[in-house]
């Protein structure tokens, strides 16, 4: 699998996405620069967490007008996978590539901890690897991960199996003391119609090894990279 | 005061032309900036004439006791700062040791206590950033950061104010940055009602052979600025956090500056790129006294001269004065001198990362620092004059007699040790700061092994199979009632602490917070934590190798406790054999290593359980032996380092009892504890002994375990074994494991939550 990692200024998960799709797919992805106007050849174009722009105007608001958008887009458009994680989601509802907003956390903090989440569907390229029916763990770190969308984009959504991630307890309860952030629905992660671009709020690339408490971020890129070989 | 207007024909005397008009210099000018007579004649002396503004703004911040360590200076160097792993010691942005696989480890404490009461967020972020900036200098990539944090009584009415802003600024600039916040303390107590201290320690990895320093070289070499523009913010810090606070600090408000976390990043990420070029001869961050401080300190490091034409720095605000782009604090900004021709190469890089970049001077052969602005010269002084000639005081001092051994007559035994224990974990000084720790990013960068809540945090160095540990630590109650026991217990602490995750400790780095300086019993209290901060290092190999001082955190002439804050690092030789809290399994048994002597001399049990005053009746903190110290830490680091223990735990506040329960929280298990013949129950169960671990080990071990620690001249006894979902002690009522929980997590959220 060839993988794409865009950089912007403010980037900060850039190098752990970097580090994780190469110990995991064992090919180096190709790092590209917010000002380039056409990206290489790539499966799959991740938009990595971070700060971009400082979060100034609105989380994702500024990167999502970067020179490099417009190609992100058309690859998304041409059916390329697009993975934007934490920050890369903000980026992903600022294009309208999907729909919704991340505003602040309900709490008004930021929160980094490990959270349970349920994986809607494990028929995606996505979340095949996944096994169904049981929560996985992964963490969060973000200050405006509460999904928003009205009431009738969610039922879209859900209508159309668009949900990828919500909250849970440990135990897979999709309750008010599971959801860390006032998420809409417990929304942590949500698919375009084509099941192909996939914005979330935890980061898989955090939990790959045991060592670093546990490995429940792997599966998403091992089911991807199955996917397309 | 002395007479300003006698010398004005004197033959330096700089231009001061129509463009940039400085006044003649008045006696209260001279106050205001915070310069005794005996300065100001000083730099009458130097120049032999007098200052311009700008001139006196200079020597004003230069001068500060937060740039010239005047009044601690003949202390800090009492310090051992050497050791065969040591790259880099004190003086320079930060310290530095070897850290295996050609790397070295680049780390520093430093404090930002004033800005930090006034403007709680923006004062604890730029700490943060200031930290951060000072090891990147180095050619380092920061990797993990750590907080000491004290504040108020809670019920104080300005503490959960604090609390929250603080939190929320080292968080907001930490996270934003892209570091894992990864340790810290958090201590309240009255004595800091009116100075909180906010201390930042951050870590970071540069290769061993590619390190940066400050020291300027190569006349006509070009003297750089880059990163944020310059504005009016912080004027004056580095004076203000000399001085004590009164009833009308708030209105220093101004003094604060504004921290921008992404031009940060941005900044870092440019450095270590033009770093990689090898087109730098120096680099210095632009930290307090900003512009000013960065051109002195590198051209008096080398030995040169400095010119800089003002005209050409960046600005955000119109019509800055000379004076004003001289002494700004504004943040995120260095100065660097780079080798001949090699402009072009960092306009490249820091033009890509969407920064500033201006040549603004040269480096000269004439020992002088020469500031022209607006084609009229504003400054000339002799740089030796600002280094050297600086004021060196030798304060007078008292350190305290230690205080008399506590009479157990008046630590009574608890009605119910259990229950006390259930409010000690549920204390402000015990429970759970993870309201704090969840608020900050601490497993970005993907090699965060153990997250904060440990003994210290715990780090794999990127790319290899090694990982540092960290920590920092200090125990302000004991330095009070003895000040030399208690800065060698701080230091034995954070050894203590790094060796409970198996971590061989390195160095440390100090943050010496105390108050008024000209009171003999304030530098008395500063001399002896030096004093017994020296004997640790050196009795445990374990030296110095940065640090800063904090002093004048007083309001109205009330001092803060005494307040040494050490931070450790350790080096752990394999990233898989490392120990942790959250290992042990029904049926392990436990050891303690170390003595027993049931010492409730300064302990939270006296302070917190039975209300006593720790000033006049809190007898003396606990005695830690050095060389048990080391045997002990030896000892178990070496049983770590097999690979087969459950879980280690260090024993400090609040005694064994909290420790043991300390374990069953983490592991989310019970256990059964005996106590030791001779001591009363609530001693063995409250007492704060230093020195001491409780291991979690398969049964298997233990009888092997306890031989090792009598062969070793260590005191270990089987202390208990793990199951069950209580904590019994001997003679106790057992206490379930939730419960504890409950206790433990309780409190942080429900004080933060309250609204009054």
């Amino acid at each position: 699998m060839k993988a794409a990692v865009v950089i912007f200024p403010g980037s900060n998960c850039d190098r752990d996405t970097l580090v994780a799709l190469e110990r995991i797919t064992g090919r180096a992805p190709v790092p590209v620069w917010h000002t380039e106007t056409d990206l290489p050849p790539a499966d799959l174009v991740v938009l990595p967490g971070g700060f971009t722009y400082g979060d100034y105007l609105r989380a994702g608001a500024m990167a999502a007008r970067a020179p490099v958008m417009a190609a992100v887009q058309q690859r998304a458009h041409d059916g390329a996978f697009v993975l934007g994680i934490c920050n890369g989601f903000q980026m992903l509802t600022e294009t309208g590539l999907l729909p919704g907003a991340l505003m602040r956390n309900a709490g008004l903090k930021f929160i980094c901890k490990d959270v349970y989440l349920s994986v809607a569907r494990t028929d995606t390229p996505f979340a095949r690897a996944y096994p169904a029916g049981r929560p996985i763990r992964l963490p969060i770190a973000h200050h405006d991960g509460n999904y928003f969308a009205d009431d009738a984009t969610l039922e879209r959504l859900e209508g159309e199996g668009r949900i990828a991630f919500r909250y849970v307890s440990k135990d897979g309860a999709a309750d008010a003391d599971a959801n860390p952030n006032g998420s809409r629905g417990n929304i942590a992660g949500i698919y375009s119609d084509n099941l192909r671009v996939l914005g979330m709020m935890p980061h898989p690339e955090r939990l790959i090894e045991p060592a670093l408490g546990g490995s429940d971020g792997r599966p998403l890129f091992e089911g991807l990279m199955e996917a397309l070989s | 005061m002395t007479k300003t207007s006698s010398s004005a024909t004197a033959p330096a005397q700089p231009q001061t032309g129509a463009a940039a008009p400085e006044p003649p210099i008045t006696a209260a000018m001279v106050k205001e900036h915070g310069l005794t007579e005996d300065e100001y004649a000083r730099v009458l002396r130097a120049l032999n004439r007098p200052p311009t503004l700008t001139e006196l703004g200079i020597y004003s911040v230069m001068w500060s006791e937060h740039c010239s360590y005047k009044s601690s200076r003949v202390w800090l160097k009492r310090l051992p700062t050497a050791g065969p792993h040591v790259i880099c010691g004190p003086g320079e942005n930060a310290g530095i040791v070897d850290i295996g696989n050609g790397l070295a480890a680049v780390f520093k404490m430093e404090s930002h206590n004033h800005p930090s009461f006034i403007e709680p967020y923006q004062g604890a972020a730029t700490g943060v950033g200031g930290i951060m900036r000072d090891v990147f200098t180095m050619g380092a990539r920061p990797v993990a950061n750590l907080n000491a944090l004290r504040f108020g009584a809670p019920e104080h009415d300005k503490t959960r104010h604090l609390v929250d802003g603080v939190v929320a600024g080292i968080g907001g600039y930490g996270n934003c940055f892209g570091v894992p916040t990864v340790g810290g303390e958090v201590e309240f107590d009255p004595a800091y009602n009116g100075n909180i201290l906010v201390n930042a320690m951050c870590v970071g990895i540069a290769p061993a052979d590619k390190i940066f320093y400050a020291a300027a070289s190569g006349v006509g070499n070009p003297v750089v600025y880059v990163g944020s523009k310059t504005g009016r913010d912080g004027i004056h810090g580095a004076t203000m956090a000399s001085a004590e606070f009164d009833d009308d600090s708030h209105e220093k408000r101004p003094t604060v500056q504004v921290g921008d976390p992404f031009t940060e990043k941005l900044l870092l990420e440019a450095c270590l790129e033009l770093m990689a070029e090898d087109a730098i001869v120096a680099i210095q961050d632009m930290g307090a006294a900003g512009l000013t401080s960065s051109s002195v300190e590198m051209a008096g490091k080398g030995g040169v001269g400095i010119e800089l034409t003002l005209d050409a720095v960046p600005c955000r605000e119109d019509a800055m004065t000379a004076y004003e782009m001289l002494l700004s604090e504004s943040q995120e900004r260095m100065l660097m001198v780079l080798k001949p021709g090699k402009e072009e190469v960092a306009r490249r890089i820091f033009e890509k990362w969407q920064l500033d970049i201006a040549v603004i001077g040269t480096i000269t052969d004439t020992g002088r620092m020469v500031v022209r602005h607006h084609g009229v010269t504003v400054a000339d002084l002799p740089l030796d004059s600002l280094n050297d000639d600086a004021p060196l005081y030798e304060r007078p001092y008292e350190i305290p007699s230690p205080a008399a051994p506590l009479d157990i007559a008046k630590a009574p035994a608890p009605a119910n040790a259990a229950q006390t224990l259930v409010a000690m974990i549920a204390s402000p000084a015990v429970c759970s700061r993870r309201w704090i720790w969840e608020q900050y990013d601490h497993t970005i960068m993907g090699d965060t092994l153990q997250r904060p809540g440990g003994d210290a945090g715990v780090v794999r160095v990127h790319g290899t199979n090694t990982a540092l540990a960290v920590t920092v630590d200090v125990t302000p109650r004991y330095c009070k009632a003895d000040p030399q026991a208690g800065g060698k217990q701080a230091v034995a602490e954070t050894w203590r602490n790094l060796s409970a995750t198996g971590a061989r400790p390195l160095a440390v780095t100090d943050c010496m917070n105390f108050g008024n300086p000209e009171r003999p019993d304030i530098m008395g209290q500063f001399a002896g934590c030096i004093l017994g901060m020296k004997e640790a290092c050196e009795a445990l190999d374990y030296p110095v190798v940065s640090g800063n001082v904090s002093l004048y955190n007083e309001t109205n002439g009330q001092g803060i406790l005494p307040t040494p804050a050490i931070g450790g690092v350790g080096l752990i030789e394999d990233a898989r054999l490392y120990a942790r809290m959250d290992g042990m399994k029904a049926g392990d048994d436990l050891i303690l290593v170390g003595d027993e002597h049931g010492h409730l001399g300064q302990s939270l049990y006296l302070r917190d359980v039975l209300g006593v005053d720790l000033e006049t009746e809190g007898g003396a903190p606990p005695p830690v032996d050095l060389a048990a110290e080391r045997r002990n830490g030896d000892f178990v680091r070496g049983l770590i380092a097999t690979g087969r223990l459950s879980a280690v735990h260090d024993v400090s506040d609040g005694g064994l009892y909290v420790a043991v329960a300390e374990l069953c929280l983490a592991s989310r298990i019970g256990a059964h504890m005996s106590l030791p013949e001779g001591l009363p129950a609530h001693a063995a169960l409250f007492g704060e002994d230093q020195s001491r671990y409780v291991i979690a080990l398969p049964t298997a071990l233990t009888r092997q375990a306890l031989r090792a620690a009598a062969k070793a001249g260590v005191s270990a006894r089987h202390l208990g074994h793990v199951g069950g979902v209580d904590l019994i002690a001997e003679g106790c009522d057992p206490i379930s494991v939730e419960m504890l929980r409950t206790a433990h997590e309780g409190w942080f959220p429900r004080y933060m939550d309250a609204t009054h």
